[in-house]
């Protein structure tokens, strides 16, 4: 089970990394979607993905029998995704009002902060 | 365990059984104070004239608590208190040593300032859009980084943090700073990311995520581990959330766009929780792994540091400038990162703690000058002099500080660094830091020259008649300046500080025993 969603994050991970290329803010905001999700599923995947073995540590051990998937990592991606989740309806927000304000969802044309020109400070006294 | 069920043999091997000491609530007391107040503030949204009123105290009882936190950490040594009762690593830490808390306690001070200087800063509309409560929240998320003993709560802290840094950013919703939080928001969440992997990695390699119980393993498992991997993502993101030379281009974009007060704690706080951060886990937790890349380190804070100059060089806007001369200073703090002797972490620490209050100090004065009439513009500004002379007087002091000039605290952390640099021959990072400190004494100088000593170029005679300074905002600016001045001219105390938590990185074993204590005595 690992290896075939170990291939899915890095195919998660690198349609992100080609999303995030683009210079259109909507397409940047699927891909912060998509890296939200991959990385999680990461972590989820770090824990081991096995359902058949509940897990229970013995009374005559102290860790985790290996058949037995990691409860924490699972723990840690409900925190990541509530997280990414709410950066999310953040970035979409932001990324509409970006669009009504500016006019443009191209970040080669978002210049109000940075003007192509710049005026240069004076030389002299 | 049929019917009855057997009581627990031993609680203690599970639980901490002793009531938490009064004095070391003080851990976890300020990030508590932080969130309630927040949300208090958050209820009277409405009432922006209540706000002030009371997130000025509260953040005021915060710099004491802070204050005495690092009382506390110097006479006791590192404090830690674990969530829940349960004994670590299974819970929680919080982790106090003497890093952490010089931080909490620098910072907090900055938001006292910040909190003060919001109040002429902030109008109603921005009052009720939610300073005070982000100012609050965002506080909680940097003194929760600083304190934390975990390194996924680390990144929750990020996460508190960067959402309320959103908040502040956008407060207005003016053009300008929705084009900057576009590109602040989407280069940090990648920043924050690339954290939330390693840590995923660690978490596979070490099988624990608090910090006491990292530095003890990773010594077991170097050499079987791919522990280079994983502290160069470290570096990657950490490096990126404290705007280092070659991803530092979402800092430039934005800081210029917000309210000033939001400039300036951002300016004053957020880069340096990026350098905290690699300080403590590049520097305590995988020294080696950061030796192995300290070539890296060097070259890219030489690179951060000159160009970070050259740019505040060519800018004409005095914020604009003002950032530019932030992300220098991170270049400088990386260079006592790259370094890793003893003197080079104090060095940096030290930087880091001058940075934190100057560099807000200089968005403050900045915002007065263009109030009393002056211009963010430099081609405009002028005659500020002439207005005010005491203000001129306090942005000079800024200036040689900000340039590393005598008598003032950027000196001695330029001195230690240098010197550091140059016991271990590294002479082209020493010429670097001392090349960037004449650049930006050119930079600050010409602003000075420009914007305070040059008749107003309206040549108005109504525009050249002193008056007087906004109380509130004056009273923040100076309380900074004379931190300023205290640390330049009597640095040893401040120099022991940095000394001693440079000391308890470089040996993490009072940070272990404090998080251990049974097996280590052992």
């Amino acid at each position: 089970m690992e290896p075939i969603f170990a291939i899915l994050v890095g195919a998660l991970f690198t349609v992100a990394i080609y999303l995030f290329l683009s210079k259109h803010i909507i397409r940047v905001l699927m891909g912060a979607a998509i890296l939200g999700n991959a990385v999680n599923l990461l972590i989820f995947t770090a824990g081991r993905v096995t359902r058949e073995v509940p897990p229970i540590i013995g009374g005559d051990t102290d860790t985790l029998s290996n058949a037995a998937a990691n409860p924490l990592p699972q723990a840690l991606i409900l925190t990541a995704i509530v997280i990414s989740f709410s950066f999310f309806a953040f970035l979409l927000v932001l990324g509409y009002r970006a669009f009504q304000e500016l006019h443009t969802d191209n970040s080669d044309e978002m210049r109000v902060a940075e003007p192509m020109v710049e005026q240069s400070p004076p030389a002299g006294y | 365990m049929a019917g009855k069920t057997e009581p627990l043999a031993d609680l203690s091997v599970a639980y901490t059984m002793e009531k938490v000491a009064a004095a070391d609530w003080l851990v976890a007391a300020p990030v508590i104070w932080c969130i309630l107040v927040g949300s208090l503030l958050l209820m009277l949204r409405k009432h922006t004239r209540i706000q002030p009123l009371i997130a000025i105290p509260a953040l005021g009882i915060l710099a004491l608590m802070t204050l005495g936190l690092l009382g506390h950490v110097i006479q006791n040594g590192t404090v830690t208190m674990t969530m829940g009762r349960w004994l670590p690593p299974f819970g929680i830490s919080f982790t106090v040593d003497l890093l952490g808390a010089f931080f909490a306690a620098t910072s907090a001070l900055v938001a006292l300032g910040a909190g003060i200087y919001g109040r002429s800063d902030v109008d109603d509309t921005g009052r009720r859009y939610g300073f005070y409560p982000f100012l609050l929240l965002i506080m909680a998320g940097i003194l929760g980084a600083f304190m934390t003993g975990d390194i996924f709560n680390l990144y929750v802290w990020f996460e508190v943090l960067l959402i309320s840094s959103f908040g502040l950013l956008v407060l207005g919703s003016e053009r300008k700073q929705l084009d900057g939080a576009v590109k602040y928001a989407f280069l940090n969440l990648i920043a924050t990311t690339l954290f939330l992997v390693a840590t995923g990695y660690l978490y596979g390699l070490f099988g624990t995520l608090n910090m006491a119980d990292i530095a003890v393993k990773a010594s077991e498992l170097r050499g079987t581990a791919p522990l280079m991997t994983l502290v160069t993502l470290y570096l990657l993101a950490f490096a990126m959330k404290a705007a280092a030379f070659p991803v530092n281009f979402w800092l430039p974009a934005s800081y210029h766009t917000p309210r000033l007060v939001v400039s300036a704690l951002f300016a004053g706080l957020l880069t340096k929780v990026g350098i905290y951060a690699l300080l403590r886990i590049l520097g305590m937790l995988f020294p080696f792994e950061r030796e192995e890349l300290s070539f890296l380190i060097a070259i890219t804070a030489a690179l951060t540091m000159v160009l970070g100059v050259i740019g505040a060089l060519a800018q004409n806007d005095i914020r604009r400038s003002l950032g530019f001369l932030v992300i220098s200073g991170i270049g400088v703090m990386m260079a006592g990162l790259a370094l890793g002797s003893p003197a080079g972490l104090s060095g940096a620490i030290f930087y880091a703690a001058h940075s934190m209050v100057v560099m807000t100090a200089l968005y403050f004065a900045a915002g007065i000058g263009a109030r009393l009439g002056g211009s963010f513009e430099l081609t405009s500004a002028g005659g500020l002099y002439a207005r005010n002379a005491f203000l001129a007087a306090m942005t000079l002091i800024l200036f040689l500080s900000v340039a590393g000039l005598p008598p003032f605290s950027g000196l001695w952390p330029k001195i230690m660094l240098v010197k550091a640099s140059l016991d271990i021959g590294a002479w082209w990072l020493a010429a670097s830091i001392l090349v960037t400190g004449f650049l930006t004494t050119i930079t600050v100088g010409r602003i000075w020259v420009l914007a305070y000593w040059r008749p107003a170029p309206g040549g108005d005679d109504a525009d050249t008649l002193p008056i007087s300074l906004p109380a509130g905002a004056t009273v923040a600016l100076a309380g900074l300046v004379a931190i300023t001045i205290a640390a330049g001219v009597w640095p040893e105390p401040v120099m022991a500080l940095a000394q001693d938590a440079a000391r308890g990185l470089i040996d993490p074993s009072a940070y272990v025993l404090s998080v251990f204590p049974v097996e280590a005595s052992q």
